[in-house]
């Protein structure tokens, strides 16, 4: 099957500065796809180059099996949805809906059903001749969606839209964008630096740091099995002990740290010598009696959280450390000042080579 | 110099300017750094990249620098009968500046006094209408800026704006009806028993000078009122708090901050001034001097057109020194004051 | 304290006179206008009279100028908003280091006199009228509108800049990826946003034009505009017919600027009423996630 959208080793550079860096990737039909990556990560580059408003500096991109080089954004069967939706304050919102058809050349009591079609998708009935000013922040998304699903993209390519929204209102929109996915049924590629968001609505993640594609895979792949440090420490929480691979031996390794020698699983097979670090989830992490665990710590505090109770310690080099504890147990949690030691499965923490890592 | 070759001149200098625009864009485009961005055309399509070249070019060359080479270039022709324009007999010469300096083509032997007093006259008048609509305006502008409240704000600047909806002309001739003979204040003055016999002040100039300070004050106004509505008021307050005196506040915080709004209103103000022509035609007295209205008759009293054209460009060069001369003074660039 | 409250006072005052000097020359004019003798005067008020009025419709002359002035003004907005748009759109795109030249070639007019204006475009076109036979530029209306509209289009780009300066680039990229052409992104979302400078641009290119005095003396020949047929009458002498002409121009421009004020108030309104249902919206939203969660 062709891919909805490929990217064939795709470098664009502005001047000196690369924005990204050879990415490759394939995006198959009807996949909810997401970027994620801090601010200035080259997503929003790489989706501008998709939707035809960059053009790659090397590579190909090809969407539905063709190649887009030459080809205009108003030619692509792409549609963006805008960080700022950038719908149209000139026109009521029926015209803002339809106005890719009208630029098709069709006509206008057609274009008026297909506008009544719409607005009842996104549950506006009736309101098409409202101005786009009189919209709350999540009609005006709806809107958005609605004129870009009017010309019947191939790919939607939405950048952050749901930025501007009030917290509880944009976790409302996660499931009702995953709906309308779903009802359409078409490609969406979706930019983000929520991991939430990611994670809640995607197939699949490519996650990118300085414009280089870190790691491309599901939720739980992208949690559970990180490929770079960046991920391991983007994608959820996590404790990070940097060191040296001191001893390599099958699937485990054990990594020299300041706390002393800890073992966690080699992923990357790094050899002895080579600086690593070690990342253990907050989760995989268990409370236990003074000098009995791997590491030492003291307890700084702890935050509770319902089903959770997050435990702040700071070890004996005065680095910190969280632990999370589930349900009942957070009552036996020691006060504040009482040393601790912190035991877990060497199969649970994860060795990931230090290089390339710049996020402390 | 034969003058075909000034109209080869005036043509090539616009050609290589452009050329130097096409060149700068085209060096841009072949520049691999700027690989990801789009050149003109395809940033704007043919259909509006085309009107914009084709409604801008004809605006700068066609309306803007042509004639203004036109002109320079005929101040310094001969005058001679159409039919012999680029003739054997053309050849450029300084004859048209040499008859605004001794009145003469030929001799140099005395000065063109009524010229000349004419131009300074003009020049220092326009000067010290420019300082004086800065006097008049400066209180009410700090007023507007930084004292009045917000509905008394907009009532001032309606009533600013109204008397300029009333033409130039007609603005003179209210003053002429103020100032003539049998006028309003000549009137009031014989009714007091203060004079006797009415005061010509038409004749005095008086009635020019009020007419042309009046005329273009509103430039000075908004201007002035522009850059004192960006002074920060706690620093006025800071000022005042610190004891110092109000001429301190207005000589070392107002006025430096003000500085590019009083060069662009003096810059206006001047232009308009020195090439006012409405005001002197409509309020000079039959011996009133003023530098424009002897322009016009170049042209249209004397029929010559070349000897206009270099009259027309020293008023240009004065008015383009004075510019210039504020910048310096004001250390300024022509973007600061061309709002 | 006393210092301050004499200081204010002395403002007052100074307030007064200035519009005193403003309004008086006017309103002087004004009342001749209505006043029996055929010499301008207010004092004595002999009789009240419409009859300048009268005297100003019936002279030939001053309509003939009127239509004239009202056809250049015409053709002048028609001129000079297009090219001053076009003027405005090219500043952002002319090369960096070419854009100060840029802007002082196309300011340049608002800083020259307009009687060089006047004179170097009727040379301009005089030479190459003579020279290529193109007579029909040697018109004193063509030559008008040339002339004007030359220092007009810097005064429409300078407004048009402006409002470009809020434009939002996303809105013609969001045109674009819908399919839009680059001429239909220009005619359906440009245009349509820049119609509020294109109003009070054609105002003030329409004012300027009409009350011209300096440049159009020149450029219009042996033809004559309302305001050239004005100065020739007060070159012969004074009537009150032309106070007459004042407040007939005051009398318009203040029904024009009442109009406008009215427009823009209910406009206020409108996006008033607008902003207030948007808010009702968001709290109707607000209540539903919050219904949903519970």
């Amino acid at each position: 099957m062709t891919s909805a959208v490929a990217l064939d080793h795709v470098s664009i550079r502005f001047g000196s500065f690369t924005a990204v860096d050879d990415a490759s990737l394939d995006i198959a039909p009807g996949e909810f796809f997401s970027f994620l990556g801090p601010s200035g990560c080259g997503k929003t580059t790489l989706l501008r180059t998709i939707s035809g408003f960059v053009e790659p500096s090397e590579g190909v991109v090809r969407i539905d099996g063709k190649d887009m080089r030459g080809i205009g954004s108003n030619q692509r069967p792409t549609a963006l949805i805008f960080q700022n939706l950038a719908l149209f304050p000139m026109m009521s919102v029926a015209e803002n809906i339809v106005y890719g058809l009208r630029v098709r050349g069709m006509g206008k009591s057609e274009r008026m059903k297909v506008a009544d079609r719409l607005l009842d998708l996104i549950a506006l009935p009736g309101q098409g001749n409202k101005r786009i000013d009189e919209l709350s922040g999540g009609q005006k998304q709806r809107v958005a969606i609605a004129r870009a699903l009017a010309v019947e993209p191939k790919v939607l390519l939405l950048d952050e839209p749901l930025s501007a929204l009030d917290l509880k209102l944009r976790q409302h929109m996660r499931s009702e964008l995953k709906e309308i996915q779903r009802r359409v049924g078409i490609t969406f590629i979706y930019i983000t630096h929520d991991q939430g968001e990611a994670l809640t609505m995607s197939d699949r993640i490519a996650v990118m740091d300085r414009g280089v594609i870190q790691q491309i895979g599901d939720g739980r792949t992208l949690y559970n099995h990180p490929r770079t440090a960046f991920v391991a420490s983007f994608v959820g929480e996590t404790n990070i002990l940097a060191g040296k691979v001191a001893t390599a031996e099958g699937e485990l390794a054990e990594v020299a740290t300041a706390h002393g020698p800890l073992s966690g699983a080699n992923a990357r097979k790094l050899m002895s010598g080579s600086d690593a670090m070690l990342f253990i989830r907050p989760e995989s992490l268990r409370l236990t009696a003074p000098g009995a665990g791997a590491i030492r710590g003291t307890i700084v505090g702890s935050a509770f959280e319902g089903h959770v109770t997050h435990v702040s310690l700071v070890a004996a080099d005065g680095s910190k450390l969280t632990v999370s504890v589930n349900g009942e147990a957070a009552r036996l949690v020691p006060e504040p000042g009482a040393e601790v030691g912190l035991v877990y499965r060497p199969e649970e923490a994860i060795i990931l080579p230090s290089e390339g890592y710049a996020h402390a | 110099m034969h003058s075909s070759i000034g109209q080869v001149v005036i043509y090539v200098i616009p050609a290589m300017v452009l050329a130097w625009f096409g060149w700068l864009a085209w060096r841009d485009r072949r520049d691999p750094a700027n690989a990801g961005r789009q050149g003109f055309v395809a940033r704007n399509g043919w259909p509006v990249a085309g009107f914009l070249v084709i409604a801008v070019g004809f605006w700068t060359i066609f309306m803007i620098v042509l004639p203004l080479f036109s002109m320079i270039d005929l101040s310094f022709r001969p005058k001679l009968p159409p039919p012999q324009w680029g003739g054997p007999k053309d050849f450029y010469t300084l004859d048209n500046y040499r008859y605004f300096l001794f009145g003469s083509t030929t001799s140099t032997a005395a000065w063109n006094v009524t010229h000349l007093t004419a131009f300074a006259l003009t020049i220092l008048t326009s000067i010290a209408i420019t300082a004086l609509d800065f006097v008049i305006c400066y209180p009410i502008a700090y007023y507007m800026a930084k004292v009045a409240r917000p509905n008394r704000l907009r009532l001032m600047m309606l009533m600013l704006i109204a008397p300029y909806w009333v033409n130039e002309i007609l603005r003179a001739f209210a003053f002429r009806i103020l100032f003539s003979s049998q006028g309003i204040i000549n009137n009031v003055l014989m009714a007091s028993g203060l004079i006797d016999q009415p005061v010509d002040f038409l004749a005095a100039d008086v009635a020019l000078y009020a007419g042309l300070a009046y005329a273009y004050l509103l430039m000075m106004m908004f201007a002035l009122y522009n850059a004192l509505d960006t002074l920060d008021g706690n620093l006025i307050e800071a000022a005042r708090d610190l004891g110092a005196p109000w001429w301190h506040i207005h000589a070392f915080i107002a006025i430096p901050h003000a500085k590019p709004g009083i060069a662009s209103g003096s810059t206006l103000v001047f232009m308009l001034t020195a090439g006012s022509l409405a005001a002197p035609l409509v309020l000079g007295g039959p011996r009133s001097l003023w530098f424009t209205p002897i322009v016009y008759d170049r042209f249209y009293q004397a029929f010559n057109w070349q000897q206009g054209a270099a009259y027309a460009l020293i008023l240009l060069v004065a008015c383009v020194v004075f510019v210039l001369g504020v910048l310096r003074l004001f250390k300024l660039g022509l973007a600061e004051i061309a709002r | 304290m006393s210092s301050r409250s004499v200081f204010s006072a002395l403002m007052g005052v100074y307030i007064l006179v200035f519009f005193a000097y403003l309004f008086g020359p006017l309103v002087v004019m004004g009342l001749t206008a209505f006043n029996t003798p055929a010499y301008p005067q207010v004092y004595p008020f002999e009789a009240f009279t419409l009859d300048w009025f009268a005297t100003l419709f019936a002279d030939a002359d001053m309509m003939y100028g009127l239509r004239k002035s009202v056809l250049i003004g015409v053709l002048v907005v028609l001129v000079s908003v297009p090219v001053g748009l076009a003027g405005a759109m090219m500043m952002t795109q002319v090369h960096a280091r070419a854009r100060s030249f840029y802007y002082l070639v196309v300011v340049s007019p608002v800083l020259t006199p307009g009687v060089i204006i006047g004179i170097s475009t009727v040379v301009f076109w005089r030479q190459t009228t003579q020279m290529t036979g193109l007579k029909f530029f040697y018109d004193g209306t063509v030559l008008t509108v040339l002339a004007q509209s030359s220092f007009i289009s810097a005064y429409t780009m300078l407004i048009f800049l402006a409002r470009l300066q809020r434009f939002d680039h996303t809105l013609e990229e969001a045109a674009l990826d819908l399919g839009a052409s680059r001429a239909q992104v220009f005619r359906n979302i440009l245009i349509p946003f820049m119609m509020p400078a294109i109003g009070s641009a054609s105002a003030i290119a329409f004012l300027s034009s009409f009350e011209n005095y300096n440049t159009t003396t020149f450029a219009i020949l042996a033809d004559k505009t309302l305001v050239t047929v004005l100065a020739g009458r007060l070159r012969q002498g004074t009537t009150p017919a032309l106070s007459a002409l004042a407040v007939t121009i005051v009398a318009v421009t203040v029904c024009g600027a009442i109009l406008y004020e009215y427009l823009k108030r209910r406009e206020a309104r409108e996006a008033d009423r607008r902003a207030l249902n948007a808010s009702r919206a968001e709290l109707a939203d607000l209540n539903a996630v919050a219904q949903d969660a519970a």
